[in-house]
Order: structure tokens, then C-alpha cells, then sequence
């Protein structure tokens, strides 16, 4: 019960958008699929659809080939696409009902689903709108609602948060946690913190080839530099003294620096050095340490 | 595939396509057959619905186009065809679809035409002087030729996510098969096999179901040429992924 991505190859042209990719989702965790534009993760969630034929490999859902059984893997999976298209001219309802038929259910069951969709991602005040009446964080509720509706056993989502405001990715992802229970969740983003609050797993590509597949905690412990001070003062300084009490200096300009060391309170020892010799500091922001560093040291080679 | 002719249809009704295609269809057809004095039957004298048959196919080859070009192409253009590739739905059920909502538009269009056959029969001298088994042919020859253009529209429209292309391009194929090959079989080189080449075109087989004679072969070849389009359509649904 899981998504099984095996060996996968995508060629267009000369480009491998795909290179020999294999990783695996596991059932009720949400995993979180990372990499730069253009590293091939849509390419991969289109082929896991089945919206997309692979060059080479296969995708495994829920033991099903998605090459070999495209119907029956789409019956299971919930898909969520990049730009989240949708038909602006169709009511909220009335697409959700075109959705939930194209699943086979039965009338009583297309209406009950879809009013528990409308509510489960939060458009009761909308739902008498057109899609193209809808602001973009309701449009991308409407689109998480398809995923839904169908009561798939595998989620896919193409970047569900992007363009929204801070409260929207709030609310869609409070969404996607109640949903992932008893799912499977693969979704992409390139927001980090979206990846610290929602997901079990990280796996990371970059030009289409896998540079790390592991659980979040694992992936944490990449950190290199597990802190690192950014130290501002008034006017310019001379870190000398910094640098006799064993911390290691980096100048940025003669008024900024980062600070770094091994000792375990870095922050309390910066801070009597500083109080000691009476600098005139402005700022003391924490740097690096984030995963957002992790996943620039893993991307951003050979480009 | 009953929910993609559901909602095309809907598309249809609720945009102004479908009122503006059976209007337009209807005005020409009227206007033609009762009031521009060159094709009246009031001015004829002659109790016939030949002009309208004669007419129609070209009518057709203008407006079919009209309805089918977005079909395909708008969808793939804003993406939705990503959506209903990605729903339990298979190749054959999307173009089955299309290719029904588009051809019960032609339907509806042609079905307020048979009042102009009640209205003549009562103007022949003595009522009822009236070519009944031709009219029917003719209908069934339309209803035919309207499936056969629906379903090139279609092809077209999923060759291109341009609208205007596949409008032209559907408009050129139809004519093509329509008249084209009738036209070109008129010409001296290949007199020999000119009843052959002609007998590739619809117009052949429309004109053959006009004389009001059902015959099997016409059904057939206007059922072929349809069959033909929707699985070219199908696989190129799938090739381009």
C-alpha cells in the first residue's frame, strides 16, 4: 500500500527529464517530494498518474502498474496538477459533481460526497459561486476538493500551497494533515518550512536523479552547521576579540560578521564578548542551520 | 463517457455556442428556402426541399467546425485535459463524449427542418405531391454527413491547441471530402476511374441516400469515416504525452 517509483527514466529530446528515479511513498505518511524548477518533479507526478508515459521503469501504486492498468490506478489515485486547471465556467458544485461521477458512484453517493467535500476543504460560503468567480486560495480548495472527492487511496499534489497567502497555506495544509491519515501523500513544493510542518519523508531530486530519500529527521541531521550568529553593530568594529575566545569569524563588511563555533551555548558566549568590549551591536539573527541550506547543498551542483 | 457528453453538453447550453449555431442554422435554411427569390420554393413552383439538401452540406462544413474546434484544443490549452486524463476516464470515453455532444447539436439544428416538410406537403398540388422517400434518404444522408464532419472537427481540434487552426483545417478536410473528391474526379487526366474517385467522396453517398435509396453502402461508409476519425482522434490523445 504505497507509491513505488522503480527505475524511472523520461526522455524528451536529448533532455532526461527523469534519470533512473526509484523511491518509495509509504501508506499514511505524507511525503515530500523536493527539487529546483525544472528538476523533473512534475514530470514524476504526471507519470505516477498515469497523465504521462515513462521512457523506461514503472510506477507502482497500491500494487497496481500504471502503465499496464491506467484505469484502475486512476480510480485510486487523487491528483492535484501544478496549476491546478479547472473549469472556470462550471459551478463549484457542478464540477465537483462531474468529478465524483467520473468515479462510478452512485447518485445518493455523489451528493453526499460531494457535500462533505465542501465542507472538508471549507468552500459552504462559496458554493453557489462559478470557479471563475473564486479568488485563487478557493480555486486551489476547489482543486484540492477533486483530489478528494473520488476517495483515493494515493494522493498526489503538485505544489498544493503555491500563490496562496500565509493564512491559505495554513488552512490547506491543516486540509491535507486530517486527509493523510489513511493515505498515501506525495506532494511537491519548494517551501521548506511546508516540508518541516507537514511531511514524514523527504526526497530530493535534482536534474531528474534522486540526491536523497530518507525520513525527516534523518535529513535534519545533514545539517552541517548546526547554528551560526549574523552579528551587526553601529559603527565598525574589530572582531579580534571574537576570535581570541575561540569562535570562528567570517566577515561579511567591517559593521556585519557571522559568527560561528563549536561550543554548546553559542549565543551566551557571543553575547558576553560583545558586552565585554561594549559594542555598539544592532542585530543578532541566527543563520544557516535551516533546511533550506540542506537542500541547496544537495541541488545546487554541476548546474 | 456519459459525463463528458453531459458536461459538453452543458458547455454548450450554457454558453451561447448552442443557441447561435441552431439559430444561424436556421436562418439560412429558412431564408433560403422561403424568401431569397433565387432558391424559394415559393418562387420555384415546385414543391421540393432540394435547395435546402443542397445547401446544407455546406452550411455545415462552416458551422460543424465552429462547434468542434474548442473541444479538444481549449481543454489542452488551459490544462483541463490534464484533469480528465488524470479521472477514471479512458481515451475512447473523452473523444465518444466530445464526439456525441457535438453531433447531438447537429441533431438538434436539423430536427425543426421537418416542419418545412409538413408546410410543403400542404402547398404541393395535390397536397402531399411530395418526394416523401427522397426527403427521408436526404435526412438520413445529413444526419450522416453532420456525424462525419462532427467527428473530422474533432480529429482537428485535438491536433492543435489553436482554435482557429483546427477550424480551418476541420473546414478544409470536410470540404475536401465533401465536394473535393468529386471535383477532382471530373477532371480529364484520370477519366477512367473518375466513378472511383468520386465514390471516395461524401458527396457520392449523400447523393445517392438523397435518391431515396437506403442503401447499405452509403450507411456504411459514412459509419467508417467516423469510426476512422474517433480512433485517430483516440491515439492522438495518447501519443501526445
Amino acid at each position: 500500500m504505497s507509491i513505488q517509483i522503480d527505475n524511472l527514466l523520461k526522455i524528451y529530446g536529448a533532455q532526461r527529464a527523469v534519470d533512473n528515479l526509484s523511491f518509495e511513498a509509504p501508506k499514511g505518511k505524507i511525503t515530500g517530494f523536493l527539487g529546483p524548477n525544472g528538476a523533473g518533479k512534475s514530470t514524476t507526478m504526471k507519470i505516477a498518474t498515469g497523465y504521462i508515459l515513462p521512457t523506461a521503469g514503472q510506477v507502482i501504486v497500491n500494487g497496481i502498474d500504471v502503465v499496464a492498468h491506467p484505469l484502475e490506478a486512476k480510480r485510486i489515485i487523487g491528483y492535484l496538477p501544478e496549476h491546478n486547471p479547472l473549469y472556470l465556467d462550471m459551478y463549484i458544485k457542478e464540477y465537483l459533481r462531474f468529478v465524483a461521477k467520473s468515479y462510478g458512484f452512485d447518485k445518493s453517493k455523489v451528493n453526499r460526497k460531494v457535500a462533505e467535500t465542501i465542507e472538508l476543504v471549507g468552500l459552504e460560503l462559496e458554493h453557489k459561486k462559478k470557479i471563475g468567480a473564486l479568488s485563487k486560495g478557493y480555486r486551489q480548495r476547489v482543486g484540492l476538493g477533486q483530489a478528494l472527492i473520488g476517495e483515493p487511496e494515493v494522493l498526489i499534489l503538485d505544489e498544493p500551497t503555491s500563490g496562496l497567502d500565509p493564512n491559505q497555506i495554513v488552512e490547506i495544509r491543516e486540509v491535507i494533515k486530517q486527509v493523510s491519515q489513511d493515505k498515501t501523500v506525495i506532494l511537491s513544493t519548494h517551501i521548506m518550512q511546508e516540508v518541516e510542518a507537514l511531511c514524514d519523508k523527504v526526497v530530493v531530486i535534482n536534474k531528474g536523479k534522486l540526491v536523497a530519500d530518507e525520513a525527516l529527521h534523518t535529513f535534519k541531521k545533514r545539517l552541517t552547521r548546526t547554528s551560526g550568529f549574523v552579528l551587526s553593530f553601529e559603527s565598525n568594529i574589530d572582531p579580534t576579540p571574537l576570535v581570541n575566545a575561540g569562535f570562528e569569524v567570517e566577515k561579511q563588511s567591517p559593521t556585519s560578521f557571522i559568527v560561528d563555533g563549536s561550543t554548546a551555548n553559542l549565543r551566551s558566549g557571543i553575547m558576553a564578548v560583545i558586552t565585554e568590549n561594549d559594542w555598539p551591536l544592532t542585530s543578532l539573527t541566527q543563520s544557516g542551520g535551516s533546511l533550506e541550506e540542506i537542500f541547496q547543498d544537495l541541488t545546487k551542483g554541476e548546474s | 463517457m456519459i459525463q463528458i457528453f453531459l458536461k459538453e453538453v452543458n458547455e454548450f447550453l450554457n454558453s451561447l455556442i448552442a443557441y447561435i449555431t441552431i439559430g444561424v442554422f436556421l436562418s439560412i435554411m429558412g431564408l433560403l428556402l422561403w424568401v431569397f427569390p433565387e432558391t424559394s420554393v415559393l418562387d420555384y413552383g415546385y414543391a421540393s426541399m432540394e435547395t435546402m439538401f443542397a445547401v446544407a452540406p455546406y452550411v455545415f462544413i462552416f458551422l460543424i467546425p465552429a462547434i468542434t474546434m474548442r473541444s479538444i484544443a481549449e481543454e489542452r490549452k488551459n490544462g483541463t485535459l490534464e484533469l480528465l486524463h488524470t479521472l477514471p476516464f479512458t481515451n475512447l470515453d473523452i473523444v465518444l463524449g466530445k464526439f456525441f455532444a457535438g453531433f447531438f447539436l447537429v441533431v438538434f439544428s436539423l430536427i425543426p427542418t421537418v416542419v418545412y416538410y409538413f408546410s410543403l406537403n400542404q402547398l404541393g398540388n395535390p397536397p402531399g405531391n411530395l418526394d416523401t422517400s427522397g426527403i427521408i434518404g436526404s435526412y438520413i444522408g445529413l444526419f450522416l454527413l453532420g456525424a462525419a464532419f462532427t467527428s473530422i472537427g474533432i480529429f482537428a481540434s485535438s491536433i492543435s491547441t489553436n482554435q482557429i487552426v483546427a477550424f480551418v483545417l476541420a473546414a478544409f478536410l470536410s470540404f475536401m471530402l465533401y465536394a473535393g473528391f468529386d471535383s477532382i474526379s471530373s477532371i480529364n487526366v484520370w477519366a477512367d476511374w473518375s466513378t472511383y474517385i468520386a465514390q471516395v467522396g461524401m458527396m457520392a453517398h449523400y447523393d445517392s441516400l438523397s435518391r431515396g435509396l437506403i442503401d447499405f453502402v452509403d450507411i456504411v461508409y459514412f459509419v467508417g469515416i467516423v469510426t476512422g476519425m474517433v480512433l485517430l482522434t483516440q491515439m492522438n490523445l495518447g501519443f501526445k504525452r
